[in-house]
């Protein structure tokens, strides 16, 4: 299970979906392996925005991996830099994000300036790196989501769904 | 035939043999891989996304996703099915053992699109008697829903047993808040292909699935109509070659700009290889 997903998932029982201690999921026990996938920066440069920094922070830490996240998300150096400057509407370009339009040419210049060595570095790092063997467990309700050859075991008891 | 919906639970009709025969079969891998393209260019991605693929089984219609340059997350209730697609080398996706019925345990704005491919009519065959079909359609939808990000779409080919089904299905779809539509791919013949194609959208119910060409748009209402026009008899089949002629003298006389009729004009694409 790539660092990606667990990014992204979140404790599959009802009564955990509203507090915030069930994300992320905490690995035990986890055997780390790698797997190569082709490097696409238009990919990176897509997924970022949507990464949950400290969610990172906090995985990688657990699995002794913390040297290999930035301080902060790219993404947001990038626009903070450029909000100082004060010649970018940020609120509007947050409400244009936030109506799902596609966004205009401020993103583009953005995506150029994130360099393509931090991105190679986080692709490794996301799509690259990897638990094949160990668990997922909710820090809210306890539940031990095992994972078996990279394949978590999202199922659930009949009485906590 | 019998519907393998009607036999078993998922998990137990995919077991180890069933699995091997599906995913081997080049008569399948070619219906599925056409199925697949035919999602991809209804979700009309404009750059490589993440994708989540429900009820992937042995990943031959993810295996197309990694083609196109996405990155995709696929959920099977199948364990069989996943231990094929571990051994498979195109498989690239990140694998699960999880149950669409349960819902989708994503946070929100997860996903830039989801396809499935052949699985939601599953959700209507309940495995216990203590689930009802209408609660897993409801979770699946709901978490469908809430896992993909504002604008995106998802695209489910499913096989609905009759009218009901499909009903009830889009119905669940559109409850869950999505705009919904309805495409069928050689309609009226037993080789009928039918695409559920859904967009998440503010406010307007019909979003960006109005103006795609060929899907009917789905709330109670046009429902109801499209069951009443399917049976009257005369009418062109929705995505036959005749419908789609004429469906093109239409625009055209609305000044609008089409494509060219050819030889190729209403016939499915092939597999992409
Ligand atoms: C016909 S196969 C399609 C597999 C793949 N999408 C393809 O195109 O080859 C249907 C799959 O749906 C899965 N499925 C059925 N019910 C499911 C459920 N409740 N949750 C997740 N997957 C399910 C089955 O295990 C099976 O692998
Ligand atoms: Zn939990």
């Amino acid at each position: 299970m790539k660092l990606l997903t667990t990014n992204f998932l979140t404790c599959a029982v009802k009564t955990c979906k509203t507090s915030p201690l069930s994300f992320p999921l905490h690995f035990k026990d986890a055997t780390l392996e790698r797997t190569e996938i082709d490097f696409d920066p238009l990919f990176m440069r897509n997924l970022l925005p949507r990464v949950n920094w400290d969610a990172l922070t906090t995985t990688a830490t657990e699995l002794g991996l913390q040297a290999l996240v930035p301080a902060k998300n790219p993404v947001d150096v990038v626009e903070q830099s450029r909000g100082d400057d004060g010649d970018i509407d940020v609120q509007a370009e947050a409400e244009a994000d936030a109506e799902g339009t596609t966004i205009n040419a401020t993103e583009t210049n953005a995506d150029h300036e994130i360099e393509e060595e931090i991105l190679r570095r986080l692709h490794n790092l996301l799509l690259e790196t990897g638990v094949v063997e160990g668990k997922l467990v909710c820090g809210n309700c306890g539940f031990e989501y095992p994972i078996k050859e990279g394949v978590g075991n999202f199922l659930l008891p009949a009485h906590l769904v | 035939m019998s519907r393998p919906e009607d036999l078993l639970p998922p998990d137990l009709y995919y077991n180890d043999t069933e699995s091997a025969k599906y995913t081997t079969s080049s008569r399948i891998q070619n219906i599925q891989a056409s199925m697949t393209n035919r999602a991809l260019e209804l979700l009309d991605l404009d750059r490589p996304s993440f994708i989540l693929d429900i009820g992937c089984g042995s990943g031959l219609s993810g295996e197309i996703l990694s083609e196109d340059g996405h990155i995709w997350v696929g959920m099977d209730i199948s364990p069989s099915m996943l231990d094929i697609a571990l051994q498979r080398e195109d498989v690239e996706g990140d694998l699960f053992l999880a149950d669409m019925g349960q819902g989708i345990p994503f946070r929100p704005g997860t996903f830039d699109a989801a396809i499935s491919i052949s699985a939601i009519q599953w959700l209507c065959n309940a495995e216990t008697s203590d689930v009802s079909p209408e609660g897993r359609l409801r979770r699946f939808f709901d978490g469908l829903y809430a896992s993909l990000r504002r604008g995106a779409r998802a695209v489910c080919q499913f096989y609905p047993k009759n009218d009901q089904q499909r009903t009830m299905i889009s119905q669940a779809a559109v409850r869950a808040g999505f705009g919904a539509g309805i495409l069928e791919d050689d309609g009226g013949t037993k080789n009928v292909k039918t695409y559920l194609v859904l967009s998440v959208g503010g406010g307007d119910i019909t979003g960006t699935v109005s103006k795609m060409e060929g899907v009917d748009i789905e709330d109670g209402r046009k429902l109801r109509e499209a069951m009443h026009r399917g049976k009257r008899k005369g009418e062109d089949i929705k995505g036959s070659k005749q419908w789609i002629l004429k469906k093109k003298e239409k625009m055209k006389n609305k000044g609008k700009i089409v494509k060219s009729d050819s030889k190729y004009t209403g016939r499915r694409r092939g597999p992409k290889f």
